[in-house]
């Protein structure tokens, strides 16, 4: 969610009321943003952990205090004050919503940007502009201005990948513009980070090489990227060739806006057009007010020149911006009083949609449908059912009568759940504590602990890990297992201390279907439990084993029975038709099992599960038990000799 | 759209890409967002289908839940009506701190019916939270990619004694429902909550690491009671 932060004394002004922080929150409630924090510009630095200001250089900072608010990240009409005070004063009831008003310009008196399309189309297409004029700066405003910008960028924008947004001086360049793209040694000016030195850079190439390396610039470093391997960079220049902006990195120096400018010529240069219109509305929108006549705005054509190199324009692709789309839209008074759950009269529905920038709102088909305004600041209305939501909340979702649906249907848990469950309570009471451990773990863990050879293809391995605990989804619950141990070295081993997790591991896997779409892995939901001690406890770890068995009615295989030792107890055993198990020492070395390098050599077996009905499953392994090697102990530094289990939990469903 | 924003996830190396999804829904997706369409007008952008193929663990088991409705709304039969619930584990790259951690867990619950209001939403949740001891709600116009109306959650915790969110919530949209195949008046109203925060604040952990992970001290374990909601009669 974007924040915007805001000076609370000019919001109230704008605004035109006064509030105690918590009425002001309330308001934010009702509208649907968040007061988020309430600080100041030195508060902030006191609380800043990178900081370098010194105790004399904090004092003088301003103690102003400033509402820092959350905006829904589809609202690009609240990201500055001039929007929120608006919306807020709208919702208030105490001003109507503005109307937007392109100024009536002859075609051919309109100003004019020309576009080389076949260089902007390798590398950034399209431009839209407009011209904001008698505007009036005050400091305040022209950082409002800069902010919004910023916002913009950061969200809408995507990092300015999709939408660059440059604002020139009007009059300081001269027309018809020219929006190209150029060689970066053809590219040569001030830009506006130089602007006190007035420092000329030849060559745009070492510009972009410059903003990569110097500690001044580095807030433009992650947007080299965006072009600096571009064979063309995008460039807008004047008639005189003077260059405004290199997009989507820095505006020129002589086109720059100071406090004493009164015409703004504001460019957005885009690799997605819908976005870039939806950029511009919103600049215009918001700043328009501070013009000499509010909220109008002067058009610019926009010229895509043919790529023959004739000159010529192609009257497909040429438009006019800005678009400042005001809308119809209709919604039927049914739809929204249903959808809402409210019993709103029609003319109800007229005055509400005032509050929230959707009117003014009329009435059609006898009074059944609702036919609202969408301005160019509510670019995220998409359906009826966004118009509805917007009834709701000037309604207020608090004032609507609660219900519970009348959709009858029976509970229940997914099957392999419900086992789990099931197993987790016996587990338990066997008196192995249950733990939940990550999913994410480094390639170390997952493999090379526990003595395990690397086998990238089988895991789903993560592109870009900030951590080298995050390079893999685990493949066995092993190793979380041996990281608690290893955590809880002060607990008492004594007796035994005997842990399990009943819970997923993913596998790659290009063949698994699941809703007809295959991703390339699966998840497995794995039982692992161990046991460490004074001794190595392989007979307390066998001994679940069997007991899961008896839980799950699978019989022993009958060699198994007669080497038990437990012969006795089998004629109370109640067990599935053709479910059978038994085990089997685990092979290790070349073409042995993949956990064999975990366990102590001629100490661990395979669980063998035969199943009916399922081609070819005899004696299928579904999981490995037995004492861990001594280096994998010492991998997690457990001083204990202990033992393991893990097998896959839905063979036995 | 801004739903691509909204969450960090966590890009896969490999498998790098989804190797196939029902064509013919994927069509239906694609021209959704392109051009609209069902009374929407859409997100008017160039689709891409090597972006929509790219895997990453899921930031949110909604991603599930629609692959649910879509079986629900094309399986043998039809469309019938249904409740839905998930509690699983989500992946996000974000900071970590005190209370965030890389991977964690939702709990989802939807309704998939005829003719559903926000009403229903709201008494659903009501009655929700109400088994969990929060008896006092307010809502919250917010904003999700995927619903509309949407609404977040507040409720007056009794042990903080104090006004906190607890949940997100909202009706799915149409963009997202007609490609699958639903019923023009199936509604769908879904609600989530992360699993941590609730018990994080009804346990007193002030660390997430500390009820989640290797590192949980097995004498926290040892000595965790047994979870008890009382009946609202003393709120």
């Amino acid at each position: 969610m974007p924040t915007v932060a805001v000076e609370k004394d000019a919001l109230f002004t704008a605004v035109g009321h006064t509030y105690t922080d918590h009425e002001f929150d309330e308001l934010c409630f009702e509208f649907g943003v968040e007061l988020d924090d309430i600080t100041s510009e030195r508060e902030e630095a006191i609380k800043s952990s990178t900081s370098k200001l010194t105790k004399e250089q904090i004092e003088s900072l301003s103690d102003v205090t400033i509402y820092k608010i959350d905006v829904p990240a589809n609202r690009y009409d609240l990201l500055c004050i001039e929007g929120l005070s608006r919306a807020l004063k709208i919702f208030l009831g105490d001003m109507d919503a503005p109307n937007y008003d392109i100024v009536a310009v002859e075609e051919d008196q309109m100003q004019v940007m020309n576009v080389q399309t076949k260089s902007t189309a390798t590398v950034r297409p399209f431009v839209v502009c407009a011209i904001l004029r008698d505007i009036t700066f005050t400091p305040e405003r022209y950082n409002s201005f800069i902010e919004l910008q910023d916002q913009l960028h950061r969200n809408l924008c995507r990092q300015r990948t999709l939408v660059a947004i440059g604002t020139h001086d009007y009059d300081t360049v001269q027309g018809p513009f020219c929006y190209d793209a150029r060689s970066p040694d053809r590219i040569s000016f001030c830009p506006l980070t130089h602007s006190s030195s007035g420092e000329v850079f030849q060559n745009a190439k070492s510009l972009l090489e410059f903003y990569e390396t110097d500690a001044s610039c580095k807030h433009l470093k992650p947007y080299v990227p965006i072009i600096k391997d571009s064979p063309l960079y995008p460039v807008v220049l004047d008639a005189n060739e003077v260059v405004m902006s290199l997009p989507p990195i820095i505006n020129g120096s002589p086109s720059k806006i100071t406090l004493n400018t009164t015409n703004v010529f504001i460019e957005c240069t885009a690799t997605d057009l819908t976005k870039a219109n939806i950029v511009l509305d919103t600049v215009v929108s918001m700043f328009s007010e501070y013009c000499a006549k509010p909220f109008s705005v002067e058009p610019v054509k926009v010229n895509y020149l043919a790529e023959d190199g004739s000159g010529s324009i192609l009257a497909d692709k040429s438009y006019i911006t800005p678009q400042m789309s005001t809308r119809s839209e209709s919604a039927s008074v049914e739809f929204i009083n249903s959808l809402i759950g409210i019993s709103a009269t029609p003319q109800d529905m007229v005055q509400l949609c005032n509050k929230i920038q959707l009117g003014p709102a009329s009435l059609k088909d006898n009074d059944t449908q609702l036919v609202v305004t969408v301005p160019p600041t509510r670019s995220d209305i998409l359906h009826p059912v966004d118009i509805a939501e917007d009834v709701g909340i000037a309604y207020g979702y608090n004032n609507i009568t609660r219900r519970v649906p009348q959709t009858s249907t029976v509970g229940g848990e997914q099957p392999l759940h419900t086992l789990g469950d099931l197993l987790r309570e016996e587990i338990a009471r066997a008196g192995y504590i249950e733990v939940l451990t990550h999913g994410l773990c480094s390639i170390h863990d997952n493999f090379t602990a526990l003595r395990r050879k690397i086998d990238l293809d089988s895991a789903v391995e993560l592109s870009n890990p900030a951590n080298v605990e995050y390079q893999v989804v685990r493949t066995t619950l092993l190793q979380g297992l041996l990281k608690t141990l290893q955590h809880n070295k002060s607990a008492s081993f004594t007796n035994g201390f005997k842990l399990f997790e009943i819970s997923d591991v993913v596998k790659a896997d290009y063949e698994h279907v699941v809703t007809e779409t295959i991703v390339g892995a699966r998840n497995v939901r794995n039982l692992c439990a161990v046991y460490s001690g004074p001794t190595s406890g392989f007979e307390i770890i066998h001994g679940l084993v069997d007991r899961i068995m008896t839980l799950t009615e699978v019989a022993p295989e009958e060699e198994y029975v007669k080497n038990s030792g437990k012969g006795a107890e089998e004629e109370y055993r109640v067990s599935r038709d053709g479910w059978f198990y038994t085990i089997r020492e685990l092979k290790e070395g070349e073409g042995g099992h993949e956990c064999a390098g975990s366990y102590f050599p001629g100490r661990a077996a395979e669980i063998l599960l035969t199943k009916p009905g399922e081609d070819g499953f005899v004696r299928k392994s579904i999981g490995t038990f037995g004492i861990l090697h001594p280096e994998v102990l010492g991998n997690f530094d457990i001083l204990y000799p202990t033992s393991s289990l893990e097998l896959e939990l839905e063979c036995l469903l | 759209p801004p739903a691509r924003d909204a969450h960090d996830p966590f890009f896969i190396k490999n498998p790098a890409e989804t190797v196939s999804v029902p064509e013919e829904y994927y069509e239906r997706v694609k021209s959704m967002h392109e051009v609209g369409g069902s009374g929407s007008i859409g997100y008017r952008y160039d689709f891409k289908r090597e972006e929509a193929f790219k895997n990453l663990l899921r930031t949110h088991t909604t991603a599930v839940s629609s692959q649910m409705l879509y079986k629900l709304a094309n399986q043998e039969g039809g469309f019938k009506p249904a409740r839905y619930f998930s509690i699983d584990r989500v992946f996000r790259n974000e900071t970590m701190d005190a209370t965030h951690l890389c991977e964690f867990h939702q709990v989802e619950g939807l309704v998939a019916d005829y003719n559903l209001n926000l009403g229903d939403l709201i008494g659903t949740i009501e009655t929700f939270f109400k088994k969990i001891g929060i008896t006092q709600l307010r809502f919250k116009p917010a904003f999700n990619p995927y619903t509309e109306p949407s609404m977040e959650i507040f409720g007056y915790h009794p042990d903080l004694k104090k006004w906190t969110e607890i949940g997100n919530s909202g009706m799915f949209r149409p963009e997202m429902l007609t490609p699958m195949g639903l019923p023009e008046n199936v509604r769908v109203i879904a609600w989530g909550l992360s699993l941590e925060r609730p018990t994080m604040i009804k346990y007193r952990i002030n660390n997430i690491r500390d009820l989640f992970g290797h590192k949980v001290e097995m004498a926290r374990t040892r000595t965790a009671p047994i979870c008890r909601f009382d009946d609202a009669t003393t709120a």
